[in-house]
C-alpha cells in the first residue's frame, strides 16, 4: 500500500480531484476530522444509517406498545384509578422512550458493526499523525506493483499534488 | 479559503493555533503527571464519595427511618436531590444535541465536559428513587418482567413507571452519544501515547482509523442521534414534571409544570457547567478554546431560561388566585409566607432576580461575576424543588396532619456524598479524556479561528473600499 500525507484539507481535496481526473483507484482517505465536500468528489454514496434507525425505532414502537397492550388489556386486566383496560394515553411516555432507546442502540451498534470497530478491536493505521493533523490519500498495490512502474506512477502523482510525505508500507 | 464567517462574529478559537497545536493543547492534561490542585480536588471529593457510601449503607442497613421523612412528608431531601441532579443533567444533552441541529459552533468548546456532566449528573439522580425504595434488594421489581405472582405486570398508567423508562434512556443515549464523539479523539490520544497507555487507549478507541467512510457515517450518526436525544431531552424532565402533575395535590396539579420544568432544568444545568468550565478552562488552561464568548453565549441562556423559570413562578401564584380554588390559593400562600417562606424566599433571590444581571454585557463577559451567579442558580434551583415538594406536603388537607421537617444527618450526608460522588467522576473524566472535541475544533478552525476571521475582516474591507460587491 503506498500513501501520501498532506498537510492541509484544501490540498487534499485537490489531489483527491487530481487523482479521479488520473483514473487512479484511490482505496481510502483518512482525515483527522470530517472534511466537508470530500464524499461527493470521493463518489461516496449517502450513508443509509439513518434508515436503520428508523427501522429499530419503529421495533421500539411496536414492542412498547404492543407489550404494554397484551400486558395491561390481555393478559391481566386491572382497573387502575378507573382508567379503562386499554388507557392509550398513558403508554406515550413508555412507547417514546422505548422508540428513542431501540432506534439508539441499533444505530450505534450497527455503526460500530458496518465499521468494523468495537471494543479492543485495533485495526492497523498508516501514520500516527493522520489522527492529528495529517491528511492522507492511500492506494492499493497489487504485488507485482510494489517495485514495478505502478509505483513510480504514485509517487509521481503525490509529487505534483504537494504531498508532504510519501511511504509504502504492507498492511 | 473554506469557509467565510462573518466578520462580526467573535473568533471561537483564539490564539493563532493550527492543527497540530490544537491536538497538543487539548491531549496535554491527559499526558502530563496529575498537578497538586488535582490531587487535593480528587481527595476532597472521594471523601465525599466515602460519605456518600457510609450514609447510604447507613440508610439501607437501619431503613428508611434514619431519616426524618414522615407521615405527612413523604418526600424530602431524596426527591429533591433526585429532580435537582436530573435537571442539572440537561445541559449536556441539551448542548450537543439542540446546538448541534440549530448549527451553534460555539458548542464545540463545551459540549463534551456538558456531556459528561449529564451523564454523571444522571448517576447521582438515579441512586435516590433507588434509596428511596427502602428495600433497594427489590429495585427490580420496577421492570415489567414475568414474575411468579400471576405474572403481575407493572403500572404503566403511573408516571413513576414512566420515569423509570425516560431516566435509563436518557441514560444510555445520552451515554451513546457522547462515547461516539469521543472515539477519534481517543484514536488521536492513542496514536501520540506509548506503552501501557497505548494500549488502553487503543482499547477506547475501537479501532478507529478516520477512514472518509467512516467520517460520514459518524456525522451521520451524530446527526440522527441529535434528532433522537432532542424530543428525549424534553420528554425526561416533562416526565419528571409529570411525577408531580398528574397527582391531585394542590400545588402540583397544574398544566404549567412540564414547559416550567424543562426551562429550569436548562437553566440549573447551564449553571453546573459554568461553574465546571469555568474551573477547567482556568486550571488545563484551555481559555483559546473556552473563551469568554462561550461563558457569554451560556449566560444568555441562563438569563432566558431563569427568566422563563420566573415567569412561571408568578403565573403559579396569578392562576392560584384566578382559579378561586381555596385549596391551590393556599398551597400557594403557604408557600410563600408559610413556614418555609426562607426556602420561597431563596428560590425566588437566586432565580428570578439574580440572573437579570445579565442583561448587562460587561456583567455576562465577567468570569468572577458568572462563577458567582452560577454558584446562586444551583442553590436556587435546589431551594425550587425543596419548595414544590417539601413546603407543599407539609400542610396537606388536614390540618391534624400537618407538620415540620427537618432533615436528619443521613439525609444531609447522602446529599454532600452526592456531590462527592458527581466530582470524583469529573475528576477522572478530566485526566482520561480530552476534555474539549477535538475533531470538532479542528472542523471550524478555518472558519472561526483567530487568524482566519482576521483574514475574512481584511478581505471583506478591502473589496469594500474598492466598491466591489462582497
Amino acid at each position: 500500500m503506498i500513501f501520501g500525507l498532506y498537510d492541509d484539507e484544501t490540498d487534499l481535496l485537490s489531489a483527491v480531484r487530481t487523482a479521479k481526473e488520473k483514473h487512479l483507484e484511490i482505496m481510502d482517505v483518512f482525515t483527522p476530522f470530517p472534511v466537508h465536500g470530500l464524499d461527493p468528489i470521493l463518489g461516496l454514496k449517502e450513508s443509509r444509517l439513518h434508515i436503520v434507525g428508523f427501522i429499530f425505532g419503529m421495533i421500539g414502537t411496536i414492542t412498547a406498545f404492543g407489550f404494554m397492550t397484551w400486558a395491561l388489556a390481555s393478559d391481566w386486566p386491572i382497573i387502575y384509578g378507573g382508567k379503562p383496560y386499554w388507557p392509550v394515553p398513558s403508554f406515550i411516555p413508555v412507547t417514546f422512550e422505548l422508540t428513542v432507546l431501540f432506534a439508539s442502540i441499533g444505530m450505534v451498534v450497527t455503526f460500530y458493526t458496518v465499521c468494523g470497530m468495537g471494543p479492543g478491536v485495533s485495526n492497523p493505521t498508516l501514520h500516527d499523525r493522520i489522527t492529528d493533523d495529517k491528511f492522507c490519500v492511500a492506494f492499493q498495490l497489487s504485488e507485482g506493483e510494489e517495485k514495478g512502474e505502478e509505483k513510480n506512477k504514485y509517487e509521481e502523482y503525490f509529487e505534483s499534488t504537494g504531498a508532504t510525505l510519501v511511504e509504502t508500507k504492507t498492511i | 479559503m473554506s469557509a467565510i464567517t462573518s466578520p462580526i462574529r467573535e473568533p471561537l478559537v483564539k490564539g493563532n493555533k493550527n492543527y497540530h497545536q490544537i491536538t497538543e493543547d487539548i491531549c496535554a492534561p491527559t499526558e502530563r503527571a496529575p498537578s497538586v490542585a488535582w490531587v487535593l480536588a480528587f481527595m476532597v471529593s472521594v471523601g465525599f464519595l466515602a460519605l456518600f457510601a457510609f450514609t447510604v449503607i447507613w440508610t439501607i442497613w437501619i431503613g428508611i427511618g434514619s431519616w426524618n421523612l414522615n407521615r405527612t412528608i413523604g418526600w424530602g431531601w431524596d426527591i429533591t436531590n433526585f429532580v435537582w441532579w436530573v435537571g442539572i443533567g440537561h445541559a449536556g444533552t441539551l448542548i450537543s444535541a439542540i446546538l448541534l441541529l440549530f448549527r451553534q459552533k460555539w458548542r464545540t468548546g463545551v459540549n463534551r465536559a456538558a456531556e459528561a456532566m449529564t451523564i454523571f449528573a444522571v448517576m447521582c439522580a438515579g441512586q435516590f428513587p433507588l434509596i428511596h425504595m427502602g428495600r433497594i434488594w427489590l429495585a427490580f421489581f420496577v421492570f415489567p418482567y414475568p414474575n411468579t405472582r400471576g405474572p403481575l405486570w407493572v403500572n404503566f398508567n403511573s408516571p413513576l413507571l414512566w420515569d423509570v423508562f425516560a431516566i435509563s434512556t436518557y441514560f444510555t443515549v445520552s451515554l451513546l452519544f457522547w462515547y461516539t464523539g469521543l472515539v477519534p479523539d481517543f484514536a488521536t490520544v492513542r496514536d501520540r501515547a506509548k506503552g501501557i497507555r497505548k494500549k488502553l487507549y487503543n482499547v477506547l478507541s475501537f479501532g478507529w482509523t478516520g477512514s472518509a467512510k467512516h467520517w460520514q457515517r459518524w456525522e451521520s450518526l451524530s446527526l440522527v442521534l441529535a434528532g433522537l436525544a432532542t424530543p428525549l431531552v424534553l420528554s425526561v424532565h416533562t416526565i419528571v414534571s409529570f411525577d408531580f402533575a398528574t397527582s391531585v395535590i394542590p400545588g402540583w396539579h397544574t398544566t404549567i409544570f412540564p414547559p416550567y420544568f424543562v426551562a429550569g432544568a436548562i437553566f440549573s444545568g447551564f449553571a453546573m457547567v459554568q461553574t465546571l468550565m469555568l474551573m477547567v478552562r482556568k486550571v488545563l488552561k484551555l481559555q483559546d478554546y473556552i473563551t469568554i464568548g462561550h461563558i457569554e453565549s451560556m449566560n444568555k441562556v441562563i438569563l432566558l431560561t431563569g427568566t422563563i423559570v420566573g415567569v412561571a413562578y408568578l403565573t403559579e401564584l396569578f392562576i392560584a388566585w384566578y382559579s378561586g380554588y381555596v385549596y391551590e390559593q393556599f398551597a400557594f400562600y403557604n408557600r410563600a409566607l408559610g413556614p418555609y417562606w426562607w426556602a420561597y424566599f431563596a428560590m425566588m433571590t437566586c432565580n428570578l432576580v439574580s440572573p437579570q444581571i445579565f442583561w448587562f454585557r460587561n456583567m455576562r463577559r465577567n468570569v468572577f461575576v458568572t462563577f458567582v451567579m452560577s454558584i446562586f442558580v444551583n442553590i436556587g434551583m435546589w431551594f425550587e424543588r425543596f419548595v414544590i415538594i417539601a413546603t407543599t406536603l407539609a400542610r396537606d388537607y388536614l390540618p391534624s396532619s400537618w407538620s415540620y421537617y427537618v432533615p436528619s444527618w443521613v439525609e444531609v450526608g447522602i446529599f454532600l456524598g452526592s456531590l462527592g460522588l458527581f466530582f470524583t467522576l469529573f475528576l477522572i473524566f478530566v485526566r482520561v479524556a480530552p476534555v474539549v472535541a477535538i475533531a470538532e475544533i479542528k472542523s471550524i478552525l478555518k472558519s472561526n479561528g483567530d487568524q482566519y476571521v482576521e483574514q475574512n475582516k481584511k478581505y471583506i474591507e478591502e473589496k469594500q473600499f474598492s466598491g466591489q460587491q462582497v
